[in-house]
This record gives C-alpha cells, sequence and structure tokens, in this order.
C-alpha cells in the first residue's frame, strides 16, 4: 500500500536523511522524500498498521533531523 | 517570507551588526598601544571580558545550530552539519582564546555566513516552488451547482460524476464533462501552452483546467474531480521529482560519503602532520593544524550540490509543464536529453490525422450505397480512417461521377435540410471481426462485407483491380461485398503545417536519425517522408511489427544512446513502453496514451519534440555545470585548506557561496521559453 504525506523540513540534504530513516523503519517497504514538493510517499509492507508505522517513521526522522515535521 | 525566515534575518542583522561595532570597539580599546615615544598603553579592556562581549552576537546567531548539535549528538547523528558548524566554530573561538589575540570575529562570521546561507536557500526554494506552481496554476478552489435556482459553491471533490456544474465567464472548468447548455470560448493555454482559444457548444467534451472566456457554461461532468485531466496532470508533475535521474542518485550517494570523508580527512589533518613534526623534531605547532582542520569541516556540507541538483529537475519538468510538455520523471528528462534516434508514427504524429473521403474509384454500384455498406462495416471501429468513412457517410455528400473516368469525388448538398441527417444503424450490423491491422469483416444487411488493405483482400480471397485513379497517395480502402470487388474508397491526411520544420530542428538538437514507422503503404509513407525531410521509411507494419522494428533499431544505437518514440498513443502503446523514451502526442484527454508515455505532448505540435530535447538538454547541462562547479570549488578548498592557503572565510563562500550560485543557476533551467 502507498500512501503520500506532506512534511515540512528546510534542507535538502535532511529531506534525503527523512528518506533514509524512513526506509530503515520496520514496517516500510520503501520511501521517496520529495523535497521539492514536500512530500514524501511512503510504501507500507502487507500488513503493516499505516498508523503506528508512521509514528516509528516520525520517531525515526526527529532523530535525523529534529526540525522535521510529517503531517500523518 | 514566511515567520521563520523573517526572525532568522533579524538575527543575522542584529549579530552582524554587533559583530562589526565590537571589531571596531576591539581596534580602539582592545590592544596595546605603542606610542611614537615608546611608551606602551595597555589595553582598556582586557579578557575575558572581550570573549564573552563576542560570545553575544556568537550566540544570538548560533544558539540554534548548538541546540540541534547537541541533540544530534544525542541522536548519534555524528556528521551532522549542525554539530560540524558547532565544532568549527567553537574550535575556531578556542583557538583565539588560546592565542589572544581576539579573533572571534572569525567564528561569529562563519555562522552570519553559514545561516544567511540556509536563509537563502530556504526562500529560494520556496520562491521557486510557489513559481512552478503558479505556473502550474490549474488546480480549481471549487464548483458551482445549481440548487434550487441558486447557484452554490461546493468543494470539487464532492461532485459526482454525472451532475451539472455551472462555469461563469472567468473560471476554470473543475471537471471533466460534456457541455449541455450555453456556448462559449475556452482558453486552454494552461493545458496546451498555446493560447489559442477553442470554440465550444452543446454536446462538445470540455477538460478541466481550461478557462471559461465568455459565457456561462452548463457542464455535465463525466469524471470524478480526481480523474478528472487538470487533477491528474498535477499529480504528475509534483510527483515527477520522486523519480529520481542518475544524476540525482549520484548526488545522494556522493553526498552521504562526502561529509564523512572529509571529517575523517580534518581528523587526520589536525592529528599525523603535528605528530609526524614532533617526530622529525620540529615544533609540531598544534594551532595552525587544528585551525586548517577546522576548514575543513566547513567545507564539508554537501547541500551546494543535495539542493541544486533536484532543484534543477523541477525547474526544468516545470518550466516544460508550462509549455504543454508533461515529462513524468527527472529520470526521462535526463534520458531524453540523449536522444540519438527518434522513431516516429505517420498519422497523427506527423500527419493531422483527420483523413477525409477523397474519391470512390472502380465502384459498380452507386458510391452513397458503396459508403452506406462501409460505414456501417466500420461503425464500432475508433480507427481515424474509419472514423472518417463514417463522416462521409453521415456528413452526407452528393457523389458525383467524372463522366470521362467514373471517378466519384464528393460535392456538400446544399439542399440538405438540418434534420437530413443520415445516421448509423447499429442493429444493421452483426458478427463484426476485426482482423489486425488490415481491416474488418462484417454482416451488414445479410451482405458478407470486407473492408481493408489489399492484405484483407488477398485474405478473403478476393481479386482486385489496381487502380489507374490513384496518382495521388492516398490511403486506399478496398470493400468487398458478398465476396465481390466493389471498388475501393481514397482517404488522405494532411502533413501538418510545422512537421517539416520540426524534424529538421531534430535533427538540428542533435538527433542522427528520424525514421518513420507507419502501418501504411509505402507509396504513402515514402511521399510524406521525403516531403517533411525523414530519410528512413518502416511502411506496412502491423503493430506487432512496430514493436519489432523497434527492437531493431534499439539494437543499431550506441549504449549511450537513446531511442524516443513519437505516437499518437492510440494504438501504439506497446511500442510507446518498448522505446526507451515514449512521447504520446495530442494525448490530452486519452488516459490510456497519458500512462503508457514517459513523456506527453499536450497539443498535437510536432515542434514540441524538438523543444523537448532542448529543454532536457538545457536543464542537463545546467545539472552538470552545477556538479562539476560545486565539486570543483569544494575540492580546491580543501586542498588550499590543507596546505594552509585557504581560511575560514573562504572556506564558508565554498559552502554558502557555492550554494547560491548553484541555486541561481538551477533556476534558470526554469525558463525555457525560447528554446
Amino acid at each position: 500500500m502507498k500512501k503520500s504525506y506532506k512534511i515540512e523540513v528546510d534542507c535538502a540534504n535532511c529531506a534525503n536523511k527523512m528518506e533514509e530513516a524512513a526506509k530503515k523503519t520496520a514496517g516500510v517497504k520503501d520511501c521517496v522524500v520529495n523535497f521539492m514538493a514536500l512530500k514524501m510517499n511512503v510504501e507500507f509492507e502487507d500488513g503493516a498498521d499505516v498508523k503506528s508505522v508512521m509514528k516509528d517513521v516520525l520517531k525515526n526522522c526527529k532523530k535525523v533531523e529534529d526540525d522535521c515535521e510529517i503531517f500523518i | 517570507m514566511s515567520k521563520k525566515q523573517k526572525k532568522v534575518l533579524l538575527r543575522i542583522i542584529i549579530s552582524a551588526l554587533l559583530m562589526i561595532i565590537l571589531h571596531i570597539a576591539y581596534g580602539m580599546l582592545g590592544e596595546e598601544k605603542t606610542g611614537a615615544d615608546g611608551t606602551v598603553t595597555p589595553a582598556l579592556i582586557k579578557e575575558p571580558v572581550w570573549f564573552l562581549l563576542y560570545m553575544i552576537p556568537y550566540l544570538i546567531i548560533g544558539y540554534d545550530i548548538l541546540k540541534k548539535a547537541v541533540k544530534g549528538i544525542l541522536n548519534r547523528q555524528v556528521f551532522d552539519e549542525n554539530f560540524l558548524m558547532a565544532i568549527a566554530t567553537l574550535g575556531a573561538i578556542a583557538i583565539a582564546l588560546v592565542n589572544k589575540n581576539g579573533d572571534y570575529t572569525e567564528a561569529i562570521a562563519v555562522m552570519l555566513f553559514y545561516q544567511t546561507g540556509e536563509l537563502f536557500q530556504s526562500y529560494a526554494v520556496g520562491k521557486s516552488r510557489r513559481n512552478i506552481s503558479d505556473l502550474m496554476d490549474i488546480r480549481p478552489d471549487s464548483a458551482n451547482i445549481e440548487s434550487d435556482g441558486e447557484l452554490i459553491s461546493v468543494d470539487p471533490d464532492e461532485v459526482e460524476a454525472g451532475s451539472i456544474i455551472v462555469v461563469r465567464p472567468g473560471e476554470k472548468i473543475p471537471i471533466d464533462g460534456i457541455v449541455t447548455g450555453g456556448r462559449s470560448t475556452l482558453n486552454t493555454s494552461a493545458l496546451t501552452g498555446e493560447s489559442l482559444p477553442r470554440e465550444v457548444t452543446e454536446g462538445d467534451e470540455v477538460l478541466s483546467g481550461c478557462i471559461n472566456m465568455t459565457s456561462l457554461l452548463h457542464i455535465k461532468t463525466t469524471r470524478e474531480f480526481g480523474e478528472s485531466t487538470a487533477s491528474k496532470i498535477l499529480d504528475m508533475v509534483e510527483n515527477s521529482s520522486s523519480k529520481k535521474s542518475r544524476s540525482e542518485n549520484f548526488i545522494s550517494r556522493f553526498a552521504r560519503v562526502y561529509t564523512p570523508a572529509v571529517c575523517i580527512g580534518a581528523l587526520a589533518l589536525a592529528i599525523l602532520p603535528p605528530l609526524f613534526l614532533l617526530i622529525t623534531g620540529s615544533s609540531p605547532s598544534w594551532g595552525s593544524w587544528i585551525y586548517r582542520a577546522l576548514t575543513f569541516l566547513v567545507i564539508s556540507c554537501p547541500c551546494a550540490l543535495v539542493i541544486s541538483i533536484p532543484l534543477s529537475f523541477f525547474a526544468g519538468i516545470g518550466g516544460a509543464s508550462h509549455s504543454g510538455i508533461l515529462i513524468k520523471g527527472s529520470n526521462y528528462l535526463e534520458a531524453v536529453s540523449k536522444t540519438a534516434i527518434v522513431a516516429m508514427d505517420k498519422t497523427g504524429t506527423m500527419t493531422k490525422g483527420v483523413f477525409e473521403v477523397e474519391g470512390i474509384h472502380n465502384s459498380p454500384i452507386d458510391s452513397e450505397e458503396l459508403l452506406e455498406y462501409a460505414a456501417h462495416a466500420e461503425c464500432y471501429s475508433s480507427h481515424p480512417i474509419a472514423r472518417s468513412i463514417i463522416k462521409a457517410y453521415t456528413d452526407g455528400m452528393i457523389w458525383k461521377s467524372d463522366v470521362v473516368t467514373g471517378e466519384a469525388f464528393p460535392v456538400p448538398d446544399t439542399a440538405k435540410g438540418p434534420d437530413d441527417v443520415k445516421a448509423i444503424d447499429r442493429d444493421r450490423v452483426k458478427g463484426v471481426e476485426e482482423i489486425g491491422g488490415n481491416g474488418i469483416i462484417a454482416k451488414v444487411d445479410d451482405h458478407d462485407i470486407a473492408i481493408g488493405n489489399s492484405k484483407l483482400m488477398a485474405h478473403v480471397n478476393v481479386n482486385f483491380e489496381e487502380c489507374e485513379h490513384c496518382h495521388h497517395s492516398g490511403t486506399v480502402v478496398h470493400v468487398a461485398i458478398d465476396g465481390k470487388y466493389s471498388g475501393h474508397i481514397v482517404i488522405s491526411d494532411v502533413i501538418k503545417p510545422t512537421a517539416k520544420e520540426a524534424v529538421m530542428r531534430m535533427h538540428s538538437s542533435g538527433v542522427k536519425r528520424t525514421v518513420i514507422l507507419t502501418g501504411d503503404s509505402k507509396q504513402v509513407a515514402d511521399d510524406v517522408a521525403s516531403s517533411i525531410g525523414v530519410r528512413e521509411v518502416r511502411s506496412e507494419l502491423l503493430p506487432a511489427d512496430k514493436v519489432s522494428a523497434v527492437e531493431e533499431l534499439l539494437s543499431q544505437k550506441g549504449e549511450k544512446e537513446v531511442l524516443a518514440f513519437v505516437g499518437d498513443g492510440i494504438n501504439d502503446a506497446p511500442v510507446l513502453s518498448r522505446a526507451d523514451i515514449g512521447i504520446a502526442m495530442g494525448a490530452l484527454g486519452s488516459d490510456a496514451a497519458i500512462e503508457a508515455a514517459d513523456i506527453v505532448l499536450m497539443d498535437d505540435d510536432p515542434l514540441k519534440i524538438s523543444k523537448t530535447i532542448r529543454i532536457a538538454r538545457k536543464c542537463m547541462r545546467i545539472v552538470y555545470e552545477n556538479i562539476y562547479f560545486a565539486i570543483g570549488i569544494k575540492l580546491i578548498c580543501l586542498l588550499l585548506g590543507a596546505v594552509g592557503i585557504a581560511n575560514m572565510w573562504l572556506a564558508i563562500f565554498a559552502d554558502v557561496g557555492v550554494m547560491v550560485i548553484a541555486v541561481l543557476n538551477a533556476i534558470r533551467a526554469l525558463n525555457v521559453k525560447k528554446l
């Protein structure tokens, strides 16, 4: 399943880091962060609980870039 | 500017002013002065007062960086750029403190420049993001629905397919549909890039994103908002930068390696040379090596690259979409810039694809009767040739026979009244069978009708005479009724006025070969090819043959060359996906083509093919300029920093200045009007 989220982040490198962090989160199959459109497209693994996975994604993203926001 | 940006700007100004004042004050009060008579006046204000004073502007400008750096360490993000900036500036302050020279300005200036750079970056990116979305300003905010004689404005998402919406003059059509009342002129420029007005009246299909110019229209929606053209185009453009190009992937890989590598280099620079000097017995001069290492850290942020490359692609795609060229991803933009072979469909691509019945030859029966059977047999087909035969029948031309040749040609029926319309009666047609690419066999009023090319005639075992009247190159459609040859219909197509120039421009933008692939006869194909300047022709191809023709061309091209196929997308979907780059033309509203193609040309002007290539070339040139420029400057500064020529001021230029220049350069990709 794929979902798209609006994000807020200031620098392009931070967006790259968020992408990396989100990809490493359990339950996420793939993730693409589009800095220009300020969007995060997440592909979830089958049977993953989207809400709790996204909470983890946000937590992991906050770790690498404190100043980011994902509008879940 | 946003509130956040304004706050940063204010901090930059205050901190910069304080720094300058302190710098001047230090010159006057902080240094020992030797008078003309050799007496030494001690400094009025001494350390650590200066240190404390200088910390004020430093903290004003850098407190958030320091905070983030601490958080970064707690989260084990060692190569975080905030952390690096904090180390570099704190290091510089420490050196100034040890040397007692009061040179705190450097640390503050580095922080100032860094923050200025960040501010500029977020401002420029935000600005170009807005610019590009303004270009694509086709998203309608609301739809008007009539309820109890009053117009109410609703969210277009809530309008179901099949409802009637009202579009006032000056408003955007929010949802695709069919006009049910009113007649008006539409401005389609947001979709096609051309500001050619289009007249619409009852029964016409209209696409969302067009602007209604002259009068009120009632429209019955045929799709939901999310499925409408405007929404789809916006989705495509917004998601296009998610499909990353090779250059972008290279840059993000580079960024991942670059920062740690520079940091390790900095560490080595701080420790190894002094140790070596110590062993060889010279003075280790720790201070100067540590300073050089700190200079390294300032250059270690890859931001210039990481921001400018995707921004260039985004700007290129945005500029292209404004000219009516939709590119589905940065990877396609990158690929199309290397186009060496353009294979193109003839019908609908280089020719208008608007066929007209030009004459009926060799028919033993009445021309109108022949046309009637032909039109009914073709009534389920959407092929342009079939449509033209049906149109010729329903238009009800009078067919006059030439006395000498027996050739029939159409003359408008002036006596025809408005009610006198001939219509296709589908009940008369049974057992329609399409013989792929060759024609159709059907039963009309108990007559066996076979209609198609010479191969179909051979297939149904009907002998036919070569026609002596067909001296002009039109498409010839043979008709057999009950196994007996009953003449043929000549249909011709018009070459697009810009086709010749388009081919010329393709060659001048670096395309080496142009090839026409068509299902049409050799004579017609050769004729069209020579008149538009295409040298290679593959004619009489079935849809499957087109794929193998493309595969053959693919095997002939060089490794780094790209083959693009241009088609009108109606029956070219397999070829579009087989080619390296599939370009669908005039595909507005055709979902299948938008799905299959990598690049969609909104109108059907072949000049857009070369324009696409040129936009891509320009964009890629900018991308490479930025890559070489940014990496080059950084490497030079690293080198100069290592040998001690570059100080921290130069290093911060290598970081921020390069980024500013690269971003400005990237925005150039947006300007594609004159290509």
